[in-house]
């Protein structure tokens, strides 16, 4: 306050010894950004919501600026972007932040979350901040998505198309639920104008007023206290002990531990800005033209671990795992402080907890890392892309190549990999004589089974004959076919004792 | 009117005058002004409800409207584009489209010329999550390139994610051009056919398959070679 005296005689001083009287806002602001923090959560693990919070507010700004030259229009949208990103001066770059903006913002509020949790920082009193916090992760991933069908190119259109899919299948008003989305029957005008009005009004409002709330609970109920293995959360006895904590050794938030919170967000925006300038823009893709099938739609990287899932649930299990598992998850990180609000916050003493976060973790970066080559889906162009190794040519019969051909023309390479080239749908086929017999690959390729289709219909009986002599052909490091036990003692319907080769098989 | 519930008030010492306070709370609730207060929440509570109607008919007015309700006969061009035996992509402009839609008003449909006068017209969207499928004439399968999804040439199920065939369109012939009712996107719960549902949670059999489909599913399951 004395400060304040002595600036109140200038010029600047007055004005704001002016506004102040009306304002009222010194005091409480002073107050709140001095209130007292124990001196140990003056930490560098304390800095990500902060960061969160910054990254928040670089997105209102540079989504503001793309609003200025964006058409929310499904006939615009997508020549806006390019317009954006060769016309408008910086636009690429204005695009770029904005994008690599929304991935830091994800993956800083999930390193927040685990953070919060790991310390135990959920626990009584600060139960509602974490539900709120929960909250704003959903509400972060929805700025997410509906940002990337604002980036209406190809895979922001059949994005769109994998939503109303999953939405379709919700049992009994699916259908009413699939047009509400679209905002009429198909993709569209009205489908991008609903994602827009999502994206630019009502998930950001929701977004700040419950950033407003989770700040107003931190400043109220104060930074957690770094925990320690044996000090036990207790509902009768935490504010007490809070209370001696940080009136013995707290430290005024400002400066002591904001400029730790400062530095970090400083060093994000600063990566930020690195990623946009080195990698550029995301997008957009090829046209949202539902015509042009020559498309291999993926989400964006907060989503791919999804699109895995997507790909290796059983299909019986599809639809009850994908509308009972995120009420399962959400619902029990809702009510984690609820259940376990008292008790233990050092993770040393709280190993499932360690262990939980260590097992969905691993789970997530696997699922995303699947994600980010797709081994479940067929490669389109291998069939006519990839020429078969010339190894597997050398020294084979004209059948015998005859069938290779079989095998390139009729896309077997499109699931199937030859020398580590093709799809990884089905297995690869380099060494298969040596795990199928002759019987067993016919039956495979003319019924189908497992995850291949049945070419019963689509191979002529020569076809057929020469693609099995082919593969037939496909022993690694030429070892002995596979052979069916029992076909020697059955063979031609002769009679006779089985020679002892017959029986006892050395590999 | 009422105790403060907030973890600090555990701090402060109880209030002596607790109970001459209430009996004043509970006076004030009874005058005039308080009676008007809660008239004038309740008239606004009215009010609300008034303006909820418009607000949630105008949101919810794309789910009010049938599927069905949204498709017409759009025709795909002559039957001479699509050769007998042959599977061919099909282009056409979505019958509900607005100038906003631009190419998304676009839509696409796999046509399946079998002989004669019998077509089938496939949805471009895989049955699983509405990727286009595309068509491989030699293989004779439609492959998703999102999941690995894949159908027969007749549209069942082959193998993948998917839970069923791909949808279909109902076609008719009108004169020499080939016309289907379209309209609305097709997803397992806004198909475009008006066939029967299928059950979600079961794999689509070959003994549930449509009649003329059957027999295809029969020749196809016995095609093993002497």
């Amino acid at each position: 306050m004395a400060s304040l005296n002595k600036r109140s005689n200038s010029a600047a001083g007055r004005t704001f010894a002016w506004l102040d009287r009306r304002l009222g806002l010194a005091k409480p602001l002073t107050e709140a950004a001095q209130h007292p923090t124990p001196e140990r959560s003056a930490s560098w693990w304390y800095v990500f919501g902060s960061a969160a919070t910054v990254l928040l507010i670089l997105q209102v700004v540079t989504g503001i600026l793309l609003a200025l030259v964006y058409s929310p229009s499904a006939g615009e949208a997508w020549g806006s972007l390019q317009f954006l990103n060769h016309n408008v001066t910086l636009g690429w770059l204005l695009r770029a932040i904005h994008g690599w903006g929304s991935d830091f913002m994800v993956a800083i509020v999930l390193i927040h979350m685990v953070q919060v949790f790991l310390f135990g920082a959920y626990k009584f009193p600060r139960e509602l901040t974490w539900i709120i916090g929960v909250f704003l992760l959903l509400l972060t991933l929805g700025m997410a998505f509906t940002g990337q069908v604002l980036r209406f190119d190809q895979d922001a259109y059949w994005g769109l198309g994998i939503g109303a899919s999953i939405i379709s299948r919700v049992p009994w008003i699916g259908g009413p639920l699939v047009h509400m989305m679209l905002g009429g029957p198909i993709i569209g005008g009205q489908t991008l104008s609903r994602f827009f009005a999502l994206h630019v009004f009502v998930i950001p409002g929701i977004l700040l007023a419950l950033v407003g709330l989770h700040v107003w609970m931190v400043l109220r109920l104060g930074i957690n206290e770094w925990p320690m293995p044996g000090r036990i959360v207790s509902k009768a006895t935490y504010e007490h002990e809070y209370h001696e904590l940080t009136e013995n050794s707290g430290v005024p938030f400002v400066p002591d531990a904001a400029w730790k919170d400062a530095v970090f967000a400083a060093a994000i925006m600063l990566s930020v800005l690195a990623c946009a300038l080195y990698f550029g823009p995301f997008g957009p893709t090829g046209q949202p033209d539902p015509t042009i099938i020559q498309t291999a739609p993926k989400p964006d990287f907060a989503f791919l671990w999804i699109y895995a899932v997507l790909a290796y649930l059983p299909p019986e299990l599809e639809t009850p795992f994908i509308f009972i598992a995120p009420i399962v998850v959400i619902g029990g990180m809702l009510l984690l402080p609820l259940v376990a609000g008292e008790g233990e916050k050092h993770w040393k003493r709280r190993p499932i907890a360690v262990l939980m976060v260590g097992i969905i973790a691993v789970t997530l970066a696997i699922f995303t890392q699947l994600g980010t080559y797709t081994p479940w889906s067929p490669i389109m162009e291998a069939w006519s892309g990839e020429a078969i190794p010339v190894a597997y040519l050398q020294q084979r019969s004209p059948l015998e190549r005859q069938g290779a051909l079989v095998l390139q023309n009729k896309q077997c390479r499109n699931c199937h990999a030859l020398g580590g080239v093709g799809g990884m749908r089905g297995p690869a086929l380099d060494s298969l004589a040596t795990r199928m017999t002759e019987d067993q690959i016919i039956r495979q390729v003319l019924q189908g089974g497992g995850n291949m289709p049945a070419y019963g219909k689509a191979l002529s009986p020569a076809e057929t004959r020469a693609l099995v002599s082919f593969l037939m052909t496909l022993r690694e490091k030429n070892l002995a076919p596979a052979v069916d036990a029992s076909r020697s003692l059955t063979h031609a319907g002769a009679m006779r004792v089985p020679a002892k080769s017959d029986v006892v098989r050395t590999p | 009117m009422s105790t403060p519930h907030d973890p600090g008030a555990q701090l402060q010492p109880e209030g002596t005058t607790e109970a001459t306070t209430a009996a004043a709370a509970k006076d004030a609730l009874h005058t005039r002004r308080a009676f008007l207060f809660k008239l004038s929440l309740y008239l606004n509570g009215a009010v609300g409800a008034v303006l909820a109607v418009p607000i949630f008919g105008y949101i919810l007015g794309p789910a009010f409207r049938k599927s069905a309700s949204y498709n017409s006969w759009v025709s795909l061009g002559t039957v001479s584009e699509f050769p007998e035996g042959e599977t061919r992509l099909a282009d056409y402009r979505n019958p509900v489209t607005m100038v906003s839609d631009g190419a998304t008003g676009n839509a696409a449909c796999w046509v399946r010329h079998i002989e004669g006068k019998r077509f089938q017209v496939f949805a471009i969207n895989c049955a699983h999550l509405g990727c286009p499928v595309r068509w491989f004439a030699q293989s004779r399968l439609f492959l998703c390139p999102c999941h690995g999804g894949a159908y027969y040439e007749d549209g069942s199920r082959a193998s993948g994610p998917p839970e069923r065939g791909l949808f279909e369109y109902e076609y008719k012939l009108v004169g020499n051009h080939l016309m289907i009712q379209a309209g609305a996107m097709p997803t397992p719960a806004t198909e475009a056919c008006a066939k029967k549902p299928k059950p979600l949670i079961q794999i689509e059999s070959p003994s549930s398959a449509a009649p003329a489909q059957e027999a295809e599913a029969a020749e196809r399951s016995s095609s093993w070679p002497a």
